[in-house]
């Protein structure tokens, strides 16, 4: 047995008495201490209250502060977008709009299907939602859909508890009225990448329902149109639900720009493409001012704008005629005889007389080889050769004068040059001679390169933004500079030192192609009292052996192009219009036609579109819309995602294009047998050009462009 | 005893109740039943009505309890541990059946929870064995193993819940009463000692995946902001955010808001201190030492060892709660679900801690009928 302190010798003496009270007096003892401690424990308790509300009061209260209040960043409206009258190509819409922030959500998948349902989103959306969840930062929030109509936005709000991370909101968002027709020109707005937050980690770019412009002038003029953001303090339950509105801060509607495009024309001229892939190009006389800059076919800007679906891209990326393509600034093609009156103005200043003729016996000798003409035009003056669009004439002159001052004319022209313009990319092509072949292949500058050249053909490239320019220098005589805002007054154009008869007779020659004896006579203006005046192209992009241009698969006809300016005698408009692989000039020109006509009398030219659009389905709009719900249907279910950053759609539209320009190089490094320019245009009717409007062109070629460039 | 300052004003039978407990007995309840009034959103439904309700129909079986003779008490002690036992072998039988861990007994519309009623019996059971234990037996196996069987058998059932806090409270008012009974004191240290030792083999091989959680949590509350320190975190937030005079009746954003957690049970206290600040708090504070140390007096006053033991075992029992809840919302234990005595909201703990207050005022109307006779029995 252990001997202890307090209980002394039980066996030895079993008083109970004694040891009762000794276990009293432990007891007490034992109680008094226990008593202590418990006041210890309350002293500590106290102390550790004061601490708690006293030292670190101020740290708590601002935890229980920023518990309490959320801070929402209230996208800025954006800017608008306006034509030169003030009518908007690009403005807002108040809408209700749902989107999710990835990182907060519990189960994307689940979450992801309930909306669907809740939204009745098509499957293609929802696959396209999952996609982007997986593969986005969590923090960069993921449109769900915009445009709801209450009721919907009503039924998810009420299920907000189930659903964290889904924050429904209301808001604006971007709206283009004319849909496809302003897309490569406006561009498109949608949410930041990671890359541009981490380039500006701006929180607004962050905030859900934020777009930024992505391509365009969207793009270009982000600055400005972007706005300055409101926000919103709001109370908020820790489960994020609003409990009431602290403080709000309105936002800054961003700035608009407005433009020097003339809407309902830009509108008119992209439908008036039809069912063509090409584009057309307006601009002012007097001021440069770009009233159209259209290219077709497009993309809807509005249904960019929460990302390209996959389903879209798909059914854009595998279109021939290369929707994504701003043809305008990246599609370079041969001018072709669009540049005879400038090779003209070449000639005149070289010396060459107006009446100074030559005999085209269906072709000419130069030095010792036979070079074709697309006709026999026996005697030819420089009216007759613009006119008629007689290639002997140019074949000789080209090389009298030497074919380094023509291409001195053309740079002065503006032909492979860049413009001043707020655009996110613009090619310039080439004008060649001998120094850049020597350059660019190695090989000396042949007889047959002049001879290809003086007739735009070979390795002349130009873009149908270079073309209107050159056709607004022929028609004014003055260095006209693009411009496409509309901020103050225009530069005053400096003029050539051309001799006004000069130009005068350049003018009288051009509209002679088309209200003489020219290869435009359907081109005429059905108006009594403006006469336009133009040039013909044909390009061709492959050999005779392969194709003879006008009909056969898609990729091998010939480019159409025309030039013109109205009135002929005191131009006010000028303009150019590319058709790629239209056949030849005849699906180029009745285009110019209806245009001009379309802004001299909107009504007529609005009542030849109708009667048009009546046989090609709709209008671009609505082709587009039924296409895509057609392909969706057929092919909705095995298409491969969007590419996650818009750089690298840019990028391959890019480098698409490129491939694309370089595919009349092939035909280059050998005489070109030139196309008949009447010939190509009179057996086809102004209007529609047959053969060369398929109506499913997925189908009608099915090589891709870069096996044909390879 | 405040019976013979009380003069002839005012009736004997009233003058002589214990009123240095039963006011701050009485204010803290109804303190409390003001912050359920505000953690309910600022309405008597659904806490502050029933806890009120509760607290009336508890104060009538306190009432009851303090009435009932020594004798009686003596004989029922045993024969009541046992049915305690009974019920919460029932409630592993039930639980057992009914697929699940279950802690409760329903009897029609009540609902009872046996290892909470166990706190008090333990206490009543262990203070019967040593007053019947012959004084020359303490420090032998026959003053610890008896006993100690008392406290493991019911543990043992409360662990299979599992309810890992009831368990260690029945351990802490039992132990307390061995304690105090004058089990050698080295027998206390040598069992704490090798308790810290065992402590690591317990969490790594006894604890369940949640209360591991809960233990590392207190050891490095930064580990899981959003998980079980979000909750501590936020009790914290709350308290600290109060000052020194609160955010004002119905003004906490922590609760009202729904940033703490159970803010009318566990964290009664946090939402308390938000709204009424440090004040409150120290108000709160010192109505449980004037509780508590009525209760101490009740036990230092008791003529015998078993109204000694059992005084000291029910306030040590109260203590437990106070003490634990109050260091786990301040963050200086581990979260655990044991409510604040008289301010959370929920019938089992109210019961426990007013059958403690009856078996005081029982003790306290027994030392007054008979007071304590010189130095010993």
């Amino acid at each position: 047995m252990i001997k202890l302190p307090f209980f002394g010798d039980r066996q030895q003496a079993p008083s109970r008495m004694i040891s009762a009270s000794i276990l009293r007096a432990t007891f007490e003892r034992r109680a008094v201490l226990i008593g202590a401690l418990q006041g210890g424990v309350g002293m500590l308790l106290a102390l550790r209250l004061g601490y708690l509300a006293i030292a670190q009061n101020e740290k708590y209260r601002l935890e229980s502060e920023s518990n309490r209040v959320n801070l929402t960043l209230v996208p800025p409206r954006r800017g608008w977008i306006l034509d030169r009258n003030g009518a908007p190509l690009a403005s807002n819409r108040a809408d209700f709009r749902v989107d999710i922030i990835p990182e907060r959500l519990r189960n994307a998948e689940a979450t992801i299907d309930r909306l669907g349902d809740l939204l009745s989103l098509d499957p293609a959306r929802v696959a396209d939602i999952k996609d982007k969840v997986t593969t986005s930062r969590g923090f960069a929030p993921v449109e769900v859909a915009s445009g709801l109509d209450y009721e919907q936005f009503a039924t998810l709000s009420v299920r907000l508890p189930d659903l964290p991370g889904v924050v429904p909101q209301r808001g604006f968002s971007r709206f283009y009225p004319t849909g496809s027709s302003v897309g490569h020109l406006v561009g498109y707005v949608g949410p930041a990448s990671a890359e541009e937050y981490e380039k500006d980690p701006n929180p607004l770019l962050i905030t859900p329902g934020y777009k930024i412009g992505k391509d365009g002038l969207e793009k270009q003029f982000e600055k400005g149109l972007r706005g300055v953001p409101g926000a919103r303090r709001v109370e908020v339950t820790a489960s994020g639900r609003i409990v009431r509105d602290l403080e709000t801060r309105e936002d800054v509607q961003g700035s608009p720009i407005r433009l020097t495009i003339d809407g309902p024309l830009q509108d008119y001229a992209a439908r008036r493409i039809g069912l063509e892939s090409g584009s057309v190009v307006v601009m002012d006389c007097q001021t440069g001012d770009i009233l159209c800059m259209a290219s077709m076919p497009s993309f809807d800007p509005n249904s960019f704008s929460d990302g390209i679906g996959g389903v879209e891209y798909a059914m854009l990326r595998e279109d021939e005629r290369v929707p994504l393509r701003n043809k305008v600034l990246q599609g370079l093609y041969p001018p072709g005889s669009t540049i005879k009156p400038m090779h003209c103005m070449a000639f005149l200043r070289a010396g060459v007389k107006p009446t100074d003729t030559i005999v085209c016996g269906g072709g000419r000798r130069i030095g010792n080889r036979f070079f074709n003409c697309h006709s026999s035009h026996g005697v030819v003056d420089m009216n007759k050769a613009i006119a008629q669009s007689c290639d002997s004439y140019f074949y000789h002159f080209s090389q009298a004068v030497g074919f380094d001052e023509v291409a001195n004319m053309a740079s002065l022209f503006g032909m492979g040059k860049q413009f001043e313009l707020p655009v996110n990319s613009q090619f310039f092509g080439t004008v060649p001679n001998a120094a850049w072949k020597e350059k660019k292949f190695g090989r000396p500058w042949e007889p047959f390169d002049t001879v290809n050249a003086s007739i735009g053909q070979g390795y002349y490239l130009a873009s149908p933004l270079q073309l209107a320019v050159l056709s607004s220098r022929l028609a004014t005589g003055k260095a006209l500079n693009p411009r496409l805002v509309l901020d103050g007054k225009a530069k005053d154009p400096v003029a050539y030192d051309f001799k006004p008869d000069d130009i005068a007779f350049i003018r009288q020659a051009m509209s002679d192609v088309v209200n003489g004896a020219g290869t435009a006579r359907r081109a005429q203006l059905p108006l009594p009292d403006v006469k336009m005046a133009g040039k013909t192209g044909t390009a061709q992009v492959v050999s005779l052996s392969i194709s003879n241009g006008r009909t056969g698969p898609w990729k091998y006809r010939d480019h159409g192009l025309f030039v013109f300016f109205a009135p002929f005698d005191n131009p006010r408009y000028a303009g150019a219009v590319v058709i790629e692989h239209g056949g030849g000039s005849g699906s180029a020109y009745p285009i110019a036609r209806d245009v001009m006509t379309f802004m001299f009398d909107p009504q007529k030219g609005i009542d030849a579109l109708r009667a048009l659009e009546k046989q090609w389905g709709g209008t671009a709009q609505q082709r587009l819309e039924q296409r895509y719900a057609a392909y969706a249907a057929e092919r909705g279910a095995t298409v491969k995602p969007a590419p996650r950053r818009e750089e690298e759609i840019f990028d391959q539209v890019e480098a698409d294009a490129r491939v694309a320009a370089r595919q009349s190089e092939t035909i280059a490094s050998d005489v070109i047998v030139p196309r008949n320019e009447v010939q190509a245009a009179v057996p086809t009717t102004p209007d529609l050009v047959p053969g060369s409007a398929p109506t499913s062109p997925v189908t009608s070629n099915p090589l891709p462009q870069s096996e044909v460039s390879q | 005893m405040n019976t013979m300052t009380a003069g002839g004003i005012i009736p004997a039978p009233i003058a002589r109740q214990p009123w240095e407990m039963l006011i701050p007995l009485v204010l803290l309840t109804s303190f409390g039943g003001l912050v359920l009034y505000s953690a309910g959103g600022g309405a008597m439904q659904p806490f502050a009505q029933s806890h009120f309700i509760r607290f009336t129909v508890l104060a009538v079986m306190t009432g009851i309890i303090a009435a009932m003779p020594r004798e009686a008490v003596r004989l029922l002690t045993y024969p009541a541990y046992l049915a305690v036992l009974v019920m919460l072998l029932g409630v592993e039988i039930v639980g057992q059946v009914g697929g699940g861990s279950q802690r409760w007994l329903e009897f029609g519309p009540i609902r009872i929870q046996p290892s909470e009623i166990m706190k008090p019996a333990v206490v009543l059971a262990m203070a019967r064995f040593y007053e019947t234990l012959p004084a020359g037996l303490i420090g032998s196996w026959r003053s610890v193993v008896p006993s100690g069987m008392l406290i493991i058998m019911p543990i043992s059932l409360v662990l299979l819940q599992p309810d890992l806090g009831t368990s260690v409270a029945i351990a802490f008012g039992g132990v307390m009463v061995m304690f105090l009974a004058g089990l050698p004191l080295w027998w206390f240290m040598l069992a704490g000692g090798s308790a810290m030792a065992a402590a690591p083999m317990v969490y790594f091989f006894a604890l369940r995946d949640y209360q591991r959680a809960r233990v590392t949590t207190f050891l490095d509350p930064e580990s899981d902001p959003l998980g079980a320190g979000y909750h501590i975190a936020q009790s914290k937030i709350a308290i600290g955010s109060g000052g020194l005079f609160g955010k004002g009746f119905n003004n906490g954003t922590q609760s009202h808001l729904n940033y703490l957690p159970e803010p009318h049970t566990d964290f009664v206290f946090s939402t308390m201190a938000e709204e009424w600040g440090l004040a409150g708090g120290l108000f709160v504070l010192v109505m449980y030492t004037l509780i508590l140390r009525w209760g101490w007096k009740v036990a230092t006053q008791s003529q015998d060892r078993f109204c000694a033991l059992l005084a000291a075992g029910a306030t040590a029992t109260i203590f437990f709660y106070i003490a634990i809840n109050l260091l786990m919302v301040m963050g200086m234990a581990p979260a655990k679900g044991i409510p604040l005595p008289w301010m959370s909201h929920g019938g089992s703990s109210m019961m426990t801690n007013m059958i403690c207050i009856g078996l005081l005022m029982m003790v306290n109307r027994w030392n007054r009928e008979a007071p304590r006779r010189g130095l010993s029995i």
